[in-house]
């Protein structure tokens, strides 16, 4: 008998090669604990039931050589205040009260990022190269615009870390872009701290080049009365997945979650998504859509946890896609963990080809073919792209859409 | 303006009309009557290039041109326009925005200008007070969440907006009551002109008191059976199709 080669190659190792430790003042325990854990690991696999659907072959596959170079690409948020991140490195940044970067605090300043032991979050951090850190004490006059550029072949860890104090306000709007022939791996993990009374609104804009990698998680804990939206809009990318962790830790508060994905040929999109209701009197709504064109392939999966004592919850979920043809596919679960008897919650997941019949009705009034499917998808993904409440940010996506797709609005 | 000759259809291997005849010019409204079943849809949707039809014996010239060589948008840009029986919702298109699309899209086709914004919203008015269909219905979805009723109205509304040479109406009166079919009616009779025609399918004779047809034509089986002034109407309603039935078969 043929005897079998049973060595087995660490792919997170590899993938470490390209990569220095981190700079930035981080707890040393914690960097130790982080690394023993990083050392012990590999990247998951299918077997692991969060990374079922979604295959990292795309990253274990390619080789990263740390080159990079400057973008040429720019902001796009005229009235923002600013700050650039190119190729993980800080760029410029617009001061306000209250911004300051990872590199630029200390170890008792940042004693308060944590990384779980997770193979994305403790590589981001033990390799984190910058970052923001905000602590908004004060409602600024102007929202803010974080821009991720990137332009080479490496891997980018950014870790950012976002406060509002009580009962202020803040609109940011993150965005990831990079040139065409890039090919970098971007692996970006982002806390929101939201605490009493505070309203976070959160855009994210996916726009990177059809080869990059990107893999990106919000941790999310939200106060007593506070109101936190994120808005996860993906126009782009080789590969990309969104895991959002939100943690209501206090009464009265709302949660929004709304995602847009499309994607075409050999695309992959991921959005992994939880609500953990721990106390009682909370609203979530979280509403995802997708349009998927050629052999891309889209995987949404979110979790709603009520815990015990969390009464009169209202959750409310909605996943709906749409193939734009047959080798276009979607995985989608929804997961509803209800421990606490007096509360509303509902789930739906669609996925479906366009409407023929609207297809023919609008032809009939003399739309073109195209026209009509253009205007049904980019009216089916409109109807979650008109909560980008900042106008300026929502006819950006809508320049890109028609850019890319050719969609009007 | 369109002739109907020796039109023989199959779906899904079903032969539904065998062998229809039917001319209509400029200036004419004619009505097509039958029992359910008949082929009366049928023809409306073929006539408006709906594909999953199959077009075995016939043809369908239509100013000249061969209908059947179209696709439904360039019948549409042609100037056919047809009301459907069961108009479709399409939750998040707006009806203006897409009626200006598709405004614009058949004024492209004629080599005209695009519609100013102000035109344009003059011209909603104006055909929306026609058929005194509800300004913030003509903002909506379209017909998304629309009664039966509002749906039919919205359809002779973007009749009236498009402004087209040949109108089927398949079935528009039914689910309007009475003073909607007076409403919806005389919509139609207002944009009647000697350069357009129209052909209204109904079961309801009434429909035909406001809507006065130049011919009745009795759709049975596939084929039109039998043709008359717009008093056979009042003959169909009152014997219903029995006596046409058997006078075919004897
Ligand atoms: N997709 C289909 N497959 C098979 N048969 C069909 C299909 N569509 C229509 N038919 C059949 O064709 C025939 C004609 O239907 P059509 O809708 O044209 O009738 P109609 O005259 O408009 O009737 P009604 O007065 O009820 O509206 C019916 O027997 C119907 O069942
Ligand atoms: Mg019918």
């Amino acid at each position: 008998m043929q005897e079998v080669n049973t060595i087995h190659e660490n792919k997170l190792d590899k993938l470490r090669e390209s990569l220095s430790k981190t700079s930035i003042a981080f707890n040393k325990n914690l960097l130790v604990e982080l690394g023993d854990f990083l050392e012990n690991s590999d990247l998951p696999t299918t077997k692991q039931e969060s990374w079922k659907y979604t295959r990292l072959t795309k990253l274990s596959n390619t080789t990263f050589s740390g080159f990079n170079e400057k973008s040429t690409l720019l902001a796009v948020h005229e009235k923002a205040y600013k700050i650039v991140f190119e190729n993980g490195k800080l760029r410029s940044k617009e001061a306000f009260e209250g911004l300051n970067t990872l590199t630029e605090l200390s170890s008792t300043q940042l004693s308060e990022i944590h990384a779980s032991h997770e193979v994305f979050d403790a590589l981001n951090l033990c390799y984190a190269e910058d970052g923001v850190f905000i602590e908004i004490s004060k409602t600024l006059d102007r929202p803010i615009e974080i821009l991720h550029l990137s332009n080479g072949n490496k891997i980018n860890n950014l870790r950012h870390f976002i406060r509002l104090k009580s009962n202020t306000e803040a609109n940011i709007t993150m965005i990831f872009c990079s040139e065409k022939e890039s090919k970098n791996f971007s692996n970006c993990v982002t806390e929101f701290h939201v605490e009493q009374g505070a309203h976070l609104s959160v855009t994210k804009i996916q726009i990177e080049s059809g080869q990059d990698i990107h893999l990106s998680k919000e941790k999310v804990i939200q106060h007593r009365d506070s109101n936190f939206t994120l808005n996860t809009v993906t126009l782009d990318g080789l590969f990309v997945r969104n895991e959002v962790e939100v943690a209501v830790e206090g009464v009265y508060a709302e949660t929004n979650l709304n995602g847009v994905y499309v994607a075409n040929q050999q695309q992959f999109v991921d959005n992994h998504t939880t609500i953990d209701h721990k106390v009682a009197h909370c609203l979530s709504n979280e509403l995802y859509k997708g349009v998927l064109f050629d052999k891309a392939t889209g995987v949404f999966n979110g979790k709603v946890f009520v815990r015990k004592d969390a009464q009169k919850i209202n959750a409310f979920q909605s996943n709906a896609n749409i193939i734009m043809s047959q080798d276009a596919s979607v995985n989608a679960k929804p997961e509803l963990e209800i421990y606490a008897d007096d509360v509303k919650c509902s789930h739906g997941s669609t996925t479906g080809q366009l409407d023929e019949e609207a297809v023919f009705y609008l032809r009939s009034r003399g739309l073109s073919d195209k026209a009509a499917r253009n205007l049904l998808v980019s009216a089916f993904v409109g109807q979650v792209l008109e909560k980008i409440e900042n106008t300026e940010i929502l006819d950006f996506v809508y320049g890109k859409l028609n850019e890319r797709f050719g969609w009007e609005y | 303006m369109i002739k109907i000759k020796n039109l023989h259809a199959n779906i899904e291997g079903k032969e539904i009309l065998k062998g229809l005849d039917l001319e209509v010019n400029a200036g004419e409204v004619h009505a097509i009557m039958g029992p359910n079943g008949a082929g009366k849809s049928t023809l409306a949707s073929i006539l408006a290039g709906r594909e999953e039809y199959e077009i075995t014996a016939g043809s369908i010239t239509f100013d000249g041109i061969d209908l059947l060589e179209l696709s439904t948008e360039e019948r549409a840009r042609e100037g056919l326009f047809l009301a459907f029986q069961y108009p479709v919702e399409i939750p998040g298109v707006s009806n203006i925005n897409f009626l200006r699309t598709a405004l614009n899209e058949i004024r492209e086709y004629k080599g005209q200008e695009p519609i100013s914004a102000k035109d344009f919203m003059q011209m909603v008015r104006d055909k929306s007070a026609l058929v005194e269909l509800d300004s913030k219905l003509a903002n909506r979805s379209v017909n998304e969440g629309f009664s039966g009723g509002e749906k039919k109205r919205n359809e002779i509304f973007q009749m009236a907006m498009l402004d087209p040479k040949l109108a089927i109406l398949d079935e528009t009166d039914s689910g309007l009551d009475i003073d909607a079919l007076r409403i919806v009616a005389n919509g139609v009779n207002k944009l009647k002109t000697p350069h357009n025609a129209s052909i209204v399918i109904t079961h309801y004779q009434r429909l035909l008191d406001y809507i006065v047809p130049d011919f009745v034509h009795v759709l049975y089986d596939g084929k039109i059976v039998k043709t008359g002034p717009k008093e056979l109407a009042l003959t169909l309603e009152e014997k219903g199709y029995d006596w046409i039935k058997e006078s075919i078969l004897s």
